[in-house]
């Protein structure tokens, strides 16, 4: 077919593009959703808790993957900074994901129990007083504002539609567990039921007499990477 | 005066002109987020602790700003001038003119709200929230009719290679938009995407790449097959390589977004696949430059005289070392140095700026006295712009090289008894004196794109007249 052809016609030139674009995405893509290897199962995964959820909406909006990956990869000096290379599960149930494409400050994909929820405290108010040479912002206003979590129910349900799978006892549960866990020491029993013993409590903003947005971003950055168990060797599922 | 009058009927050049002065705008916008967020990088203390101008909301507003607002401007005056230019044709409807005009407009209006407040989707290059994406989807709707249906008007029996380039935009544009921002609603800011973890990354990164391979690269080029050989006065330098690197360029692009997720939890196959796809691309990238520069051949003179042909060179000078370079950065080896590092960012400004900035500014030199009627107020200063831009960027580009390449060996150094040698903290300190040197090199491009501006105003207000002749 001589080019001229195509160069006279509309549709042809439209149709012919779109056919060519099309092409690399279902290649690259369309294998994602039913390749079993793209995402090997491991333990210890589960759906963020309440709070957790909140915190991960907070660091959402503040653009906090601007600066910060959440992906190790699988090299020795990562491995020695950050910890074990990341796992494809890790990340399914993020919608979206926040795997990053800057570091400018350091990876936070294991983030959590790395340093004392004391220490994010003091960071967030002045990051400079833990690392000087830190080019971070404050972020004064999320120990001032009190966290609205009247809607965690409806984001779980929501999540719940794309595929994340909360309970409806979850769902239900929502404000509840939420308080329970960001309320330092009150009854967290049925929240442990309900995610599991690895969620993290602490008076994470210490302001013990209030529930902040920083409770909820400093719960979310204290699970970060700490579900998965890599002390015991994993068996090769493939 | 004859012709003035049948031009005006003949074409529509009213959303022409509006698109372009948006641009100049916009594009000040920019240029100026990004120094801000440049410097706030450089003395963190600069947003004083307020919420709605930290980094980390501010950056996005940056990005959009200058890809979609200003990009986006110089597109839409650029292809409803070279469309109705090529097929001898008045745009197909008014009212899409002005529906993709102001809805564009609202578009940008609404990013600009929302991003310092907070409301995103978290999602690099598509931020926006799920009502301004409905109203992104309608106003490109729109912008396809608009353009196909002038296209269909048109005059010429063949279809101008220019305007292949804008096709394959407007529609790739489309598909990447609708499939990347899928997600359920929560209320009416925040919504979750549909696609998981994985899933969800690769999707993005087939959309934020061929946001650069389409939106950036395809459209501008289409841009460059007009611009440049009207301002050289000369024929396009090949006719069948411009159609071997179109087909070549728009098939391989869409593959090499997974160059951005080397060696992550993405399978190996699909990261191998986007490398191999990214040094091809190699190729049709240089097709595009060696044909816009070598458009200049028996014209070479035009440089010495000629500040807005300057202009088009250096753009194109630019694009082929960006697409040395990315090709380059995307296999796997150089991309474990180069990823998460400010090398990126460099490579990024050094098209943006260098290919993109370069290449609209000349479009914009070149259009506004056509537009007006009016001749360009002072040659000069467009030369002082072009020098200005030129500094800024190679300083911009320089210090991102050094700090790039400085923090990926200090990341992976060891010393002699297999301890990492520096802290994290350590690699951000060493950054500190190429943060501000990066900023020095914005100050100065904002500064040239501030005479232009003012170049502008003043051409459009130029009462000496020489021909009112349009084109």
């Amino acid at each position: 077919m001589n080019h001229a052809t195509i160069e006279k016609s509309i549709p042809l030139m439209a149709i012919l593009t779109l056919l060519v674009v099309a092409i690399g995405g279902l290649v690259e893509i369309v294998p994602l959703f039913y390749l079993k290897s793209t995402v090997v199962k491991v333990d210890g995964m589960r759906p963020y808790t309440p709070l957790e959820l909140k915190g991960r909406d907070i660091y959402l909006r503040e653009g906090c993957y601007n600066c910060h990956s959440q992906m190790i990869r699988p090299f020795r000096d990562e491995a020695q900074r950050y910890g074990h290379y990341s796992l494809a599960a890790e990340s399914m149930y993020d919608h979206p994901f926040q795997w990053g494409s800057k570091r400018t400050g350091p990876d936070l994909a294991r983030v959590g129990g790395k340093y004392s929820s004391l220490w994010h405290q003091a960071h967030m108010r002045r990051p400079q007083d833990v690392a000087p040479e830190s080019v971070m912002p404050r972020y004064p206003w999320l120990e001032e504002n009190e966290l609205n979590f009247a809607d965690v129910g409806s984001r779980m349900e929501a999540l719940a539609k794309v595929g994340v799978p909360y309970t409806s006892d979850q769902i239900a549960h929502a404000v509840d567990d939420l308080k329970a866990q960001a309320v330092f020491q009150s009854d967290n029993a049925t929240l442990r039921q309900r995610y599991g013993e690895r969620i993290a409590f602490d008076d994470f903003d210490g302001h013990p007499e209030k529930i902040t947005e920083l409770d909820a971003l400093i719960a979310y950055m204290q699970m970060l990477g700490t579900l998965v168990d890599f002390s015991t060797p994993q068996p090769e599922t493939h | 005066m004859i012709t003035q009058r049948v031009g005006t009927e003949q074409y529509d050049y009213d959303v022409v002109k509006m698109f372009t002065i948006m641009s100049v705008i916009y594009g000040i916008v920019g240029f100026l987020i990004g120094v801000i967020i440049a410097l706030e990088l450089a003395f963190p203390e600069l947003n004083g602790g307020i919420e709605y101008i930290s980094f980390g909301r501010l950056r996005p507003l940056h990005t959009s700003a200058v890809i979609f607002a200003f990009g986006g401007s110089v597109l839409f005056a650029t292809s409803y001038y070279v469309v109705q230019r090529t097929c001898k044709a008045r745009l197909f409807s008014d009212f899409l003119s002005r529906l993709t005009f102001w809805g564009w407009n609202l578009v940008i209006v609404g990013a600009v709200v929302t991003y310092p407040l907070g409301l995103t989707q978290g999602k690099e290059y598509a931020e926006t929230i799920w009502p301004i994406d409905l109203l992104i989807t309608v106003v490109w709707v729109a912008y396809f009719i608009n353009f196909v249906g002038t296209l269909a008007k048109r005059k010429e029996r063949h279809i101008y290679v220019a305007n292949w380039f804008y096709l394959a935009f407007i529609i790739t544009v489309a598909m990447l938009h609708i499939v990347n921002n899928l997600a359920i609603p929560v209320n009416l800011t925040d919504s979750y995407s549909i696609y998981p973890g994985v899933q969800d990354a690769m999707i993005q990164w087939w959309y934020g790449h061929n946001a650069v391979g389409f939106f950036l690269t395809a459209a501008f080029l289409g841009l460059m097959y007009y611009f440049v050989p009207k301002q050289a006065e000369r024929p396009v330098y090949s006719y069948r390589l411009s159609i071997v690197h179109f087909w070549a360029l728009v098939f391989l692009y869409i593959w090499a977004g997974p160059h951005h997720l080397h060696y992550t939890a993405l399978p190996d196959w699909a990261s191998t696949l986007g490398a191999t796809f990214s040094i091809m691309l190699l190729l049709p990238s240089w097709g595009g430059m060696i044909n816009g520069i070598m458009t200049l051949s028996g014209a070479w003179d035009k440089l010495r005289t000629d500040p807005i042909l300057r202009f088009f060179i250096i753009s194109l000078s630019f694009y082929g070392m960006s697409t040395f370079e990315g090709p380059m950065m995307s296999i796997k080896s150089v991309n474990a140095l180069s990823h998460y590092t400010d090398w990126t960012i460099g490579h990024v400004h050094s098209g943006a700026l260098g290919w993109v900035a370069m290449v609209s500014f000349g479009a914009i030199y070149h259009l506004v006295p056509k537009l007006w009627g009016t001749t360009t107020w002072s040659v000069r200063l467009i030369n002082v712009h072009f020098w200005l831009a030129t500094i800024g960027i190679v300083i911009y580009i320089v210090s991102m090289w050094i700090s790039g390449v400085m923090q990926g060996l200090m990341w992976r150094a060891y010393d002699h008894y297999g301890n990492l040698t520096y802290s994290f903290a350590e690699t951000v300190g060493a950054m500190h004196p190429y943060y501000v040197f990066r900023a020095v090199g914005g100050i100065i491009f904002l500064v040239g794109a501030l005479l232009m501006a003012f170049n502008v105003v003043k051409t459009i207000g130029n009462k000496t007249v020489s021909s009112v002749r349009v084109g």
